[in-house]
């Protein structure tokens, strides 16, 4: 399903037109489009041709929603064909308003009811350390309102009490949830034994610096800030 | 020795030969393993208990997910449905407590409707072991798989162990019906329907079901009791559907649905108010085809 020739950064909007119609300039707005570039441009170690290695790095996007950033980046790098963003969430579509693993190359989970990428991205980076699979590290995103979900919680205190060092949360913050976390999102991962670190989620270079922090025996949370503009 | 500590002492023998299997706990039962790193406790956490299994199978290992039948079914459904289901990985779940192994704590810890629930998931395979010899087998099996896997254990039991095998099995032969029995049901069945012209199946196998079995079973009739631990009537849609271009008449047994019993006791006094007793089967079957 490799493509050849892989895209950049200039040609996500594009890629997003595809989806969205040339009238929406929603590739601007979506929280998650920096996070995600950063993530598979500069940080993962994957690859169309090694979606099935198991020292792949493992991106799971549990916030499903809104996935048009995720499917042009996907695209960009030749995970599928761009030609296949035409006509999502059409019947013979692989590509649905959320994210299904067995239907599209390079999606590592299916998503879309909040709350579920956490414990399973826990699960992965157990496995991978029983196996002995040291090198490849799995990184979750969630959303701040996703948070809510208490199943996250169960999730943060596994992994800071069992210190998955190659584990990683991303959190895109664009301040959604009703209710809020006084005191920062943060904060709710560092009282479990995590390190943490919140930076501007439209800041490419402080996203990059964020992820390739070293975090040895403890997992690493990312506070994405993004505010809606 | 218990249908549960057979399951845990399996687990741990195929565990010292095959490293794909992990066992992820919330608190029951985490006296009957070893300490290893592939047994995971992950405290009082079911969610993440279904997430983390659903986890370590996504990289590549064989899961064992096991607590109290409510809290593993029941509370984190969602987690069984998707991070199983809808991103098509295995597993095997296995359950303590059955529809009311321990009466005394109450409904909290019933759970008669676990195998209902997971019928409206595609593709489970659920084993209903009716005796501690029959669990060891099964486990095996199900850990030899790589399909989605329930194994609902109980501290009911028949007063012997039946062969293990995929189907029905015939225990008594006899013309004017089919009594099919799922699990620990059948000592009672058998009890019930002594003296009775009736052919008897044993069911440690549940799903699938195995339709063919019950088709090659019927006697003169094509009337059939099911009698099953756990919900009334929780496989009646699929004895319909086996027999859907024959005549015949189908009463179900089980757990009743209209009413939460809240009364504690033992589970003999459950037996009873739900007419799964040696009387209650005996009843119905003599009404149920007309003797």
């Amino acid at each position: 399903m490799a493509v050849k020739s892989e895209l950049g950064y200039a040609d996500l909007p594009a890629l997003f037109r595809r989806m969205a119609g040339d009238e929406k300039h929603e590739w601007a707005a979506a929280s998650t489009l920096q996070v995600l570039w950063v993530l598979y441009d500069r940080v993962l170690d994957v690859s169309p041709d090694r979606v099935s290695d198991p020292d792949r790095d493992r991106f799971l996007l549990s916030k499903g929603h809104g996935p048009m950033a995720y499917y042009a980046v996907l695209a960009a790098k030749g995970f599928f064909p761009p030609s296949t963003l035409d006509g999502w969430t059409g019947w013979d579509s692989p590509l649905g308003w959320h994210p299904d693993r067995v239907l599209v190359p390079g999606v590592e989970i299916g998503s879309g009811s909040l709350g579920h990428g956490m414990p399973i991205g826990v699960g992965v980076a157990m496995g991978l350390r029983l196996q002995g699979r040291h090198k490849p590290r799995v990184v979750v995103l969630v959303g701040d309102a996703e948070l809510d979900e208490g199943s996250n919680h169960e999730a943060i205190a596994l992994a800071g009490r069992f210190g998955l060092d190659n584990f990683t949360v991303v959190v895109v913050d664009n301040e959604s949830g009703t209710h809020g976390w006084p005191g920062g999102v943060a904060s709710r991962f560092a009282v479990e034994g995590w390190q943490t670190s919140t930076v501007d989620g439209r800041d490419q270079a402080a996203l990059y610096e964020a992820f390739t922090t070293p975090h040895p025996g403890k997992p690493m949370a990312v506070v994405a800030k993004v505010v809606d503009r | 020795m218990t249908m549960r500590q057979v399951f845990a002492d399996t687990v741990q023998d195929v565990m010292r030969t095959d490293p794909r299997v992990a066992v992820v706990l919330a608190e029951i039962s985490r006296d009957a393993f070893a300490p290893s790193d592939r047994v995971i406790n992950v405290g009082i956490r079911e969610q993440a208990m279904v997430g983390v299994g659903s986890g370590l199978a996504l990289s590549g290992l064989r899961p064992v997910l096991h607590t109290y039948a409510p809290f593993l079914v029941e509370r984190p459904f969602e987690q069984i449905k998707l991070d199983f289901g809808h991103q098509d990985v295995g597993g095997v779940l296995v359950s303590v407590g059955a529809s009311y192994d321990d009466p005394a704590l109450g409904r909290t810890h019933q759970a008669p409707g676990d195998v209902a629930l997971l019928d409206t998931l595609p593709g489970w395979v659920v084993h209903v072991p009716g005796h501690r010899d029959e669990v060891g087998p099964i486990v095996r099996a199900a850990l030899a798989r790589r399909d989605r896997t329930y194994i609902r254990l109980s501290l009911r039991e028949n007063a012997g162990p039946h062969p293990v095998v995929e189907g029905f099995t015939e225990v008594r032969s006899g013309r004017r019906g089919v009594v099919l029995a799922v699990g620990p049901v059948l000592t009672a069945v058998l009890e019930a329907t002594a003296g009775m012209d009736l052919r008897v199946l044993y069911a440690t196998t549940i799903r699938p079901f195995d339709a063919r079995g019950l088709r090659a079973g019927l006697g003169d009739t094509g009337d059939v009791l099911l009698v099953e631990p756990y919900l009334e009537g929780t496989s009646s849609h699929l004895v319909a559907e086996a027999l859907v271009d024959l005549p015949h008449r189908l009463r179900a047994l089980g757990v009743r649905r209209e009413a939460e019993l809240r009364a504690y006791g033992t589970a003999e006094d459950h037996d009873s108010a739900h007419e799964l007793d040696v009387v209650g089967i005996a009843t119905a079957a003599r009404g149920h085809f007309r003797l």
